[in-house]
């Protein structure tokens, strides 16, 4: 029990470097992701054949395969094919390769979302746009687009607490993540070694940060719950 | 000369052809009631003078300037052509995330129709002309279809179109709720508008309009003023359709 007691801060120390790792993942992931995910979505709802086609491709190729797979054919491939690693072998090197995966997967979920969400906003609202002689983009933007959030709220907040826990995957190319650093008292970290038990708390973490994720995203749809869509 | 005249539209959706060649003239002032079956073209055809549909070939000219011609325009000259004509839908597309006011404002401010006080003070006269200044800050959600269709009267207003086309006004909305709308469109007429009403409501259209066409199969098979065309209905298809319609009521 002292044991314990003497490894825990050491453990919470590593948990909470780990942690911050996940954290910038995270942020970094839907800075990108999100807005990738609409130009995305406008390219798959395109009325020219090829580029929607290209796009309803990609997605489902990115879509259909586990993103554990894709972070390691995006940081390996250069490296086996073209004999030229460009993310270099360093800790920046695997945090941007992971970071890069990470966007593009969430894009093409995000981008379905959008569509979704787009397509769902009755036609007779862009047509009243029409009728007042408003241009495309402001149809989009003044008439489209908060009904379409409101729409997209429950689907994305569902989205991006998996993506919380998604992170934990970049450990496969070695990114140092909330997992990896648990993992790490198993074959030994920081003068302890064969202990699960860091494993465990690390859920603690995931659990309390979905929390507060979980109160943002209420907060949101109460706040456009002044309208019906 | 005419405010509207159309010539020889023809539109259709796949192999169905929905307008054969219809052809009518409006004067300022005054107004039309477009009646027949459903699926007799006459949504089909205010859609078309919207420009939300286009017609394959014909014309139509307002103030003797040729909108259209049966070909493609730019962007830019088509936002110009809507802004002619209004449209209120039988479904009111409100937008809901805004309130009353902002629904009826939204378009002129986004269209630099005026400065923001004027746009306000000429939007608060449009409210209180369909009955609703007390509604003013409410959002769509909160008032009755009846309600909700006379800010969408107010909202066509705004823009202070040419020609205001109706489709079906009523036809959402509860029986008992479609006296105030119809109240509303009535006051119009005493206020110059120019309309363009497509309706099942006989009562209506006979009492309101100046003239009425009656639609079947994409053609205009009568026109007329009321009087000739409910109490003299000359084509066989007309008289039918009165027939079968007195049966329902």
């Amino acid at each position: 029990m002292s044991d314990f007691l003497e490894q825990l801060p050491i453990v919470f120390d590593a948990l909470n470097e780990g942690f911050l790792q996940t954290l910038k993942l995270f942020v970094i992931t839907l800075l990108g992701a999100l807005p990738l995910g609409l130009i995305l979505s406008f390219g798959s709802m395109s009325k020219f054949k090829p580029l929607s086609g290209l796009i309803k491709t990609v997605v489902w190729i990115v879509r259909g395969s586990p993103l554990m797979i894709q972070l390691l054919i995006i940081y390996y491939f250069p490296g086996i094919v073209f004999d030229n690693n460009i993310w270099g072998s360093g800790l920046d090197g695997r945090f941007v390769a992971s970071a890069v995966a990470f966007i593009i997967n969430y894009a093409c979920y995000f981008s379905e979302i959008y569509r979704g969400g787009i397509q769902g906003v009755p036609v007779g609202q862009q047509e009243a746009g029409k009728v007042l002689g408003l241009s495309k983009t402001q149809i989009f933007f003044k008439v489209t687009l908060l009904q379409m959030v409101k729409r997209i709220v429950p689907p994305m907040s569902n989205e991006i607490i998996t993506l919380v826990k998604d992170t934990s995957l970049a450990r496969i190319i070695a990114m140092q993540e909330l997992i990896w650093a648990g993992e790490a008292f198993l074959t030994g970290s920081r003068g302890i070694s064969g202990q699960i038990w860091p494993l465990f708390f690390t859920a603690i973490y995931y659990l309390v940060f979905n929390g507060v994720l979980t109160i943002l995203f209420g907060k949101i749809e109460k706040k456009l719950s002044y309208f019906k869509v | 000369m005419s405010l509207l005249e159309v010539r020889n539209i023809s539109k259709s959706f796949g192999k169905v052809d929905v307008l054969k060649d219809v052809s009518f003239t409006l004067e300022k002032g005054e107004v039309l009631s477009v009646i027949g079956s459903s699926g007799g073209g006459k949504t089909t055809l205010l859609r078309c003078l919207n420009f939300l549909e286009f017609a394959e070939k014909g014309q139509i000219i307002v103030n003797g300037e040729v909108l259209y011609d049966g070909v493609a325009v730019n962007d830019k000259k088509l936002r110009e052509n809507r802004l002619h004509f209004g449209l209120v839908f039988q479904n009111f597309n409100l937008f809901p995330q805004y309130n009353v006011l902002k629904n009826i404002t939204l378009a002129p401010k986004l269209l630099k129709k005026g400065t923001d006080e004027e746009i306000e003070a000429d939007a608060r006269r449009l409210i209180e002309r369909v009955g609703l200044s007390d509604k003013i800050e409410n959002y769509p959600c909160e008032l009755s279809g009846g309600q909700q269709q006379r800010v969408a009267i107010a909202r066509a207003l705004a823009l202070n179109p040419d020609i205001l086309c109706f489709d079906e006004p009523t036809s959402a909305l509860d029986p008992e709720l479609t006296g105030e709308v119809l109240k509303v469109i009535k006051g119009l007429k005493n206020g110059d508008s120019t309309m363009i009403v497509v309706t099942h409501e006989m009562g209506f259209a006979k009492e309101v309009s100046d003239k009425i066409i009656f639609m079947a199969d994409g053609i205009i098979e009568e026109m007329g003023t009321p009087d000739e065309i409910f109490n003299h209905p000359k084509s066989e298809k007309t008289k039918a359709f009165f027939s079968k319609s007195l049966e329902n009521l």
